[in-house]
């Protein structure tokens, strides 16, 4: 590790004047500490957010749900409101990491860790993302973890969290505390940035922006799931992830919410599979149709291309779960 | 950077670097070597130690982070001649082969048991809103933090499972 200055922030604000000057947070520290170590990455100031009172789980005035950011992910997966509501979410954090690791791991801190590209690991090999400009040596080279969606010709690494997929199939939304103490609040969507040519850039936060919590809204009735699919049977990342939400009206899909993890730089949503279920009454043949129209735009780099097929398979054995009686 | 530790019941006031981590502070500056160095990246499980009473990689963590903090190793579960029931179990079942891994599977399994207590889910709970049965399967999964290059998990299983029948009467 390369030498820093370490603050413990008393308040929000503080913390996000000091993230402004140039400042990294560190919650968690279970990603951060990981790339400090290997200097990856190398702030010459850590800003601790650790102890700061973000850690709440409360009702909001509609019925959602605020999450603070600094609320560890075994509390969230074992709060009683969101495995009995918001069930793929606690499903989703359960099957990330280990028990001690989501003891420190934190919403803010999980929602920010960055990618697990061999070549984004390994300071010996060029990497846009963690040298911007130097290329990128995953194009070309070894991509079994690599995206079928939403890539660029400057890089084309997944975001490794389970935890967002289901958020994303949730429509979350993250608060955030800018440097100026204006509090604003944006959908996952536009949360992430997709690579184009700065991948360097993840997602919308400028220096100082402090996330403070993440809204979800009220429960929708209906099933809900999380389906991971990886190379162990337990503590290891997502080749392929699916969260999903289904609410059926009358023998026919009225509302589908679906996201997948481990195939793009982002927490993936495809409104044409959406779009494809809905209205329609459940069959093999339309999971079908709905799975083809969620890779056709799939781009595939060598080694990568086995997710398409399990992309498929896996949201299709999920759409069977959620509709099945 | 000053920083205060309990550690096993002991005040300690600790002198050291910002970038020090917590395993390094134990093993290093304060002589508790019985947490083991492994990966250092929060992949093995060897340095897990507990704090405030839940369980934690110490090496992905920095001890001034943990100021007036409650730590507990395995040095303060138990000791020869007054082992602690996982301890005890443990030699019972011959959970270990070289034993290097041994320490942060103990601490891991004192705090993974009382969170099966607490009612928390796991990966491989049927039911996430229902309660967690003591199973293989659930202690295996919960444990999944914890490597044994040796592979001794069968035994390792059989150790915490009598322990936590033990708790559930
Ligand atoms: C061995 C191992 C296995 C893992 N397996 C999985 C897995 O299977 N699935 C999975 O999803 N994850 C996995 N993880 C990753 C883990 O979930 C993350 O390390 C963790 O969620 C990060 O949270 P943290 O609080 O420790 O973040 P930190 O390391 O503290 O911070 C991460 C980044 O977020 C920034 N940050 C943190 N909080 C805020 C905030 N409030 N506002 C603005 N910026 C902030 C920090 O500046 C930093 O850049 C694994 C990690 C390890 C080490
Ligand atoms: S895919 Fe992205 S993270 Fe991986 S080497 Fe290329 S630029 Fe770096």
């Amino acid at each position: 590790m390369t030498p820093f200055d370490y603050t413990r922030a008393s308040s929000p604000a503080e913390a996000s004047r000091l993230g402004r000057e140039g400042a990294t947070f560190i919650a968690g520290g279970t990603n951060l500490l990981d790339l400090m170590k290997l200097e990856i990455m190398t702030p010459d100031r850590l800003v601790d957010i650790s102890r700061l009172e973000l850690d709440g789980i409360d009702r909001t005035g509609d019925g959602g749900l605020r999450i603070g950011a600094m609320v560890r992910n075994s509390d969230l997966a074992a709060d009683a409101i969101v495995r009995k509501h918001y069930p793929m979410l606690a499903k989703a954090l359960l099957a990330g990491a280990s028990g001690q690791l989501r003891n420190k791991a934190t919403t803010g801190g999980n929602l920010l860790q960055r990618t697990r590209c061999y070549y984004f690991y390994d300071t010996a090999m060029p990497c846009n993302k963690r040298e911007p400009g130097s290329g990128c040596q995953a194009i070309g080279g070894v991509t079994r973890l690599h995206a079928i969606f939403g890539a660029s010709e400057h890089c084309i690494a997944t975001h490794p969290s389970d935890m967002a997929v289901a958020l994303r199939a949730l429509d979350a939304r993250v608060e955030i505390e800018g440097a100026d103490g204006a509090v604003r609040n944006v959908g996952l969507d536009e949360f992430y940035r997709l690579p184009g040519d700065t991948p360097h850039i993840e997602s919308i936060l400028a220096p100082g922006d402090l996330i403070t919590s993440v809204i979800l809204p009220p429960p929708e009735e209906g099933r809900q799931t999380y389906r991971k699919v990886r190379d162990r049977a337990s503590y290891a990342f997502a080749l392929v992830s699916v969260a999903g939400r289904i609410r059926m009206e009358g023998g026919r899909i009225a509302r589908a919410g679906f996201a997948f993890g481990g195939v793009a730089p982002r927490p993936w949503r495809d409104r044409d599979f959406e779009a494809t279920l809905e209205g329609n009454e459940p069959s093999p043949a339309l999971f079908e149709r709905a799975a083809d129209a969620l890779v056709a735009n799939a781009s595939t780099h060598g080694d990568n291309a086995f997710k398409v097929p399990l992309l498929k398979r896996t949201a299709q054995a999920v759409l069977t779960e959620l509709t099945e009686s | 950077m000053q920083t205060r530790l309990h550690i096993n019941g002991d005040d300690h006031q600790l002198d050291a670097d910002a970038r020090t981590t917590l395993l390094d502070a134990l093993r290093n500056h304060l002589g508790l070597t019985g947490s083991k160095k492994g990966c250092d990246h929060g992949q093995c499980g060897a340095c897990t130690v507990l704090v405030n009473g839940r369980r934690i990689n110490s090496c992905l963590t920095l001890a001034c982070m943990h100021d007036g903090d409650e730590i507990v190793t395995i040095e303060g579960l138990g000791a020869p001649g007054r082992l602690s029931a996982l301890q005890q179990a443990f030699v019972h079942h011959d959970g270990f082969q070289c034993g290097y891994c041994t320490p942060g599977q103990i601490c891991s399994a004192t705090a993974m048991l009382e969170e099966i207590e607490a009612g928390w889910p796991s990966h491989v709970t049927s039911d996430v809103s229902g309660k967690a049965e003591l199973t293989v399967d659930e202690i295996s999964e919960r444990m999944s933090g914890n490597l044994c290059r040796c592979s001794a998990y069968p035994n390792i299983v059989d150790a915490i499972m009598e322990v936590g029948k033990g708790r559930r009467g």
